[in-house]
């Protein structure tokens, strides 16, 4: 019987079938949530009869129309009970990057003063860099060697013209949680819109946007077990939106565009279970699997953790092992059938230097040796076991391969 | 079933190396897909005289796709290594240096050993292959009494690819697959039909696969201007002189030419005139007559030996001094550590700096070095 690492009991039965992948070549273990989570067999299940069964547009007036309706509207509620807001303060959208998108476009006008990080997903980061021309200005905060952002760097940099305070939540490379709330009381002072993408946090730890003190939160579903292609954008009541979709007046006129009914469903249950997850005290355990892989990792010679001492998601371990390339790295492990991340993931292939860990203040060839481990509900202990087993010994034949290691720790 | 020893193969996405995969999976060996993302292709697009969008033959994102889809169709494991850094520093600069000093470069030699052969071995080991395999038109083959690894001609003639091969060690060598040594072109892209692979019919790549378009002056202008490097505007403009000393105008870089070049060079006079020598420390181009281009000798330097570890004597050989060039009998001699004179039966028309001289007996590779210079 495969040890759980949650008590969730579904998805402890069920879950071997998604999150490891039993093949009679090779069995293989996902630790890279921080991309993206398997579907959990209840979503899936919820979602099913949104395809063919209730296939209805969700604007129509009959029957069809009027099931979709309800819900979808019933999923707007169970993403404000994950959000603690109003269920008409949910927009829905495509995913993270287009409610990121639409709350920097939608509240910026010419002229207007924009506060950001430098370790902001690219969905901000990009967005924030087409600001300029635009004819908006961006302040960009650094952060400091634990992956934080100091709120008072963010008080000096208001301008009189700031209109949009934008730092995420929780970082996607290191998992660092940013002090959203003092960012929020510095902005609801000085009167200007807080948005925080919030796409790594969601599922991962409470989310109060009344504590935060938010007026936009990007939250994405398929980081948290709901499908791709659908997330969700909290629009604090009175908050003045410019949309960047025309269409149809759906979601309050602020998204236009059919609703995706099976993804908001999706979604929707998706936000459920990360709920009940908090009540049943997933998060802790989910630390406790991610302390467990986190130390014994570090036991390895040379390496060392990326955003100590700063307050991290439960799930993230971001580690720097000094002298290897972490892309030969994840490539080895993935052959053996381990799947980790050197960082964002790019469509390319091909591999930058995290922007996060620069930020950080590494060094590039640290920032290459650095590989990200982010756990899943799926996820079991042997999962763990699994990867504990592997990555000492791929890491020492890389080395040993490695000209540049050779010389300096061979005596 | 796939306990033997990975072996992954450097996928461009084009036919050779697409069906040495094809190949080699077919055999039933554990075949790992790898392809080196090397240069940006959007780096300088846009730059003065640089194409606006690029379709770079390497490197591009097509490129990736479709070395993707053949992996895919073959079942086999790719992945997408980023050696950008590597690449500037060991082929890009030389390749800009080497025309600022008046020589003539092969960037693809200098891949061959610092990239190919290196870095990408290097992952390849690392990941779990003992050996390399690439779509060169070339053999390796080990030989007991010598117990050397020889690199040797390919069955196709036309399209041998040893000159670009000539640095290579006996490591790398003994790491090393050409699985296309025994085939024709013809009968390679045959293979990608039978196994289905989208990149069957795919033109060959002619270019240098950083220089989009093939224009190099360009490419180097556009370079420097980006590294904010004015030398292509101030330092490399000079005179240009006839073989007697004769100044008879003046030139704007010495990267526009090329020992043996004829057209472009700016003056006009009653015979065909043709660069002899450019010269590095005056900055001079040097023209004269077709005739004043020949040479018996060369020196080469940095010679890598290949089927022998030392030349403790004169040996006889036929040498090659560029890729189209028919090898010249011709006897190399030491010269020094790393160091080879190499004096021509006849002499050879348009020796020429930054070049290689590759050493051949019959098919074997017998070594090979970058010219220095020549004498008549």
């Amino acid at each position: 019987m495969p040890r759980s690492l949650l008590s969730a009991p579904k998805s402890s039965i069920l879950a071997p079938r998604i999150g490891t992948i039993e093949t009679s070549m090779m069995r293989r273990v996902y630790l890279d949530n921080n991309a993206t989570t398997p579907v959990l067999p209840e979503v899936l299940e919820a979602m099913r009869p949104y395809f063919g069964e209730h296939f209805g547009n969700a604007s129509s007036i009959h029957h069809h129309g009027q099931e979709t309706r309800a819900a979808v509207e019933r999923a707007r509620e169970s993403v404000a009970a994950l959000l603690g807001c109003r269920a008409s303060e949910v927009v829905f959208t495509s995913g993270g990057t287009e409610a990121d998108n639409l709350a920097i476009f939608g509240l910026t006008r010419s002229g207007d003063h924009v506060i950001t990080s430098t370790i902001e997903h690219h969905a901000v980061l990009n967005a924030c860099k087409h600001l300029a021309a635009k004819g908006c200005e961006v302040t960009y905060i650094p952060v400091d060697g634990r992956g934080l952002v100091d709120p008072a760097d963010v008080k000096h940099a208001v301008r009189p013209n700031t209109k949009l305070i934008t730092i995420m939540f929780a970082n996607n490379e290191t998992g660092v949680v940013q002090p959203v709330a003092e960012i929020g009381e510095i902005a609801a002072e000085a009167d200007i819109y807080f948005h925080t993408d919030a796409v790594q946090a969601a599922g991962k730890i409470a989310i109060d946007v009344n504590k935060i003190g938010c007026d936009l939160l990007t939250i994405s579903s398929h980081k948290f077990h709901g499908p791709q292609g659908v997330g969700a954008l909290y629009v604090r009541k009175g908050t003045q939106l410019e949309p960047m979709l025309y269409g149809g007046s759906h979601e309050r006129s602020r998204r236009a565009g059919t609703e995706n009914v099976p993804g908001i469903v999706g979604l929707g249950k998706a936000a459920e279970l990360a709920v009940a997850g908090f009540e049943r005290g997933d998060d802790l355990k989910m630390a406790v699997a991610r302390d467990h892989l986190e130390r014994e990792l570090l036991s390895i010679e040379a390496t060392g953790l990326n955003g100590e001492g700063a307050p991290r998601v439960p799930n993230t371990t971001n580690i720097y092992f000094d002298s290897i390339a972490g892309e030969a790295l994840v490539i080895a492990l993935d052959l053996k059938g381990l799947a980790v991340s050197t960082g964002a993931a790019c469509s390319s292939g091909a591999i930058e230097p995290s922007h996060v860990l620069l930020a950080m203040g590494l060094g590039p060839d640290r920032a290459k040796a650095s590989i990200r481990f982010s756990l899943g509900k799926q996820n079991m202990a042997e999962d763990v076991d699994f990867a504990l087993a592997l990555i000492p010994e791929t890491v020492s034949r890389l080395r040993d391969l490695s000209p540049v290691y050779r010389s300096v720790f061979s005596k | 079933m796939f306990d033997s020893p990975a072996i992954a193969v450097a996928m461009s996405g084009g036919v050779d190396s697409s069906a040495v995969a094809a190949m080699l999976r077919a055999e039933g060996r554990n075949v790992i897909g790898l392809t080196m993302q090397l240069w940006n292709q959007r780096r300088l697009a846009g730059h003065e005289g640089m194409p606006e969008t690029v379709q770079g033959r390497c490197c591009s994102i097509d490129d990736v796709y479709d070395a993707r889809r053949v992996a895919d169709t073959l079942g086999i494991p790719y992945y997408v290594v980023n050696h950008e850094e590597r690449f500037e520093r060991d082929v890009v600069r030389p390749f800009v240096e080497e025309y600022l000093a008046g020589r003539t470069p092969i960037p693809c030699s200098l891949c061959n050993n610092h990239l190919k052969f290196d870095q990408l071995l290097i992952v390849a080991r690392q990941v779990g292959a003992d050996r390399i395999a690439t779509g060169h038109y070339a053999q390796v083959v080990f030989d007991e009494p010598l117990n050397r690894w020889l690199l040797k001609r390919p069955a196709d003639k036309s399209k041998d690819q040893t000159y670009f091969l000539f640095g290579l060690t006996q490591e790398q060598l003994s790491r090393t697959l050409f699985p296309l040594g025994g085939m024709t072109k013809p009968e390679v892209r045959e293979l990608a039909r039978k196994h289905n692979l989208v990149i069957a019919e795919k033109p060959d790549s002619q270019e240098i696969c950083f220089v989009p378009g093939g224009d190099y002056k360009r490419f180097l202008e556009a370079y420097l201007a980006e590294q904010g490097d004015e030398r292509a505007e101030t330092e490399i403009a000079g005179e240009m002189v006839t073989t007697d000393g004769k100044v008879i105008g003046e030139h704007a870089g010495v990267h526009n030419f090329t020992v043996g070049q004829r057209k472009g060079l700016g003056v006009a006079t009653g015979s065909p005139l043709y660069v002899i020598q450019i010269k590095n420390d005056t900055r001079q181009v040097v023209v004269g007559k077709d005739e004043e281009l020949y040479s018996r000798t060369l020196r080469a330097r940095r010679v890598n030996l290949i089927s022998t570890a030392e030349l403790r004597e004169p040996m006889r050989v036929a040498v090659k001094i560029r890729h189209k060039h028919q090898p010249a009998p011709a006897i190399i001699q030491s010269a020094g550590p790393d160091e080879v004179i190499v004096t021509f039966d006849e002499p050879q028309r348009a020796i020429t700096p930054g070049q290689a001289a590759v050493f051949y007996d019959g098919d074997i590779v017998v070594g090979g070095g970058w010219i220095e210079n020549s004498t008549q």
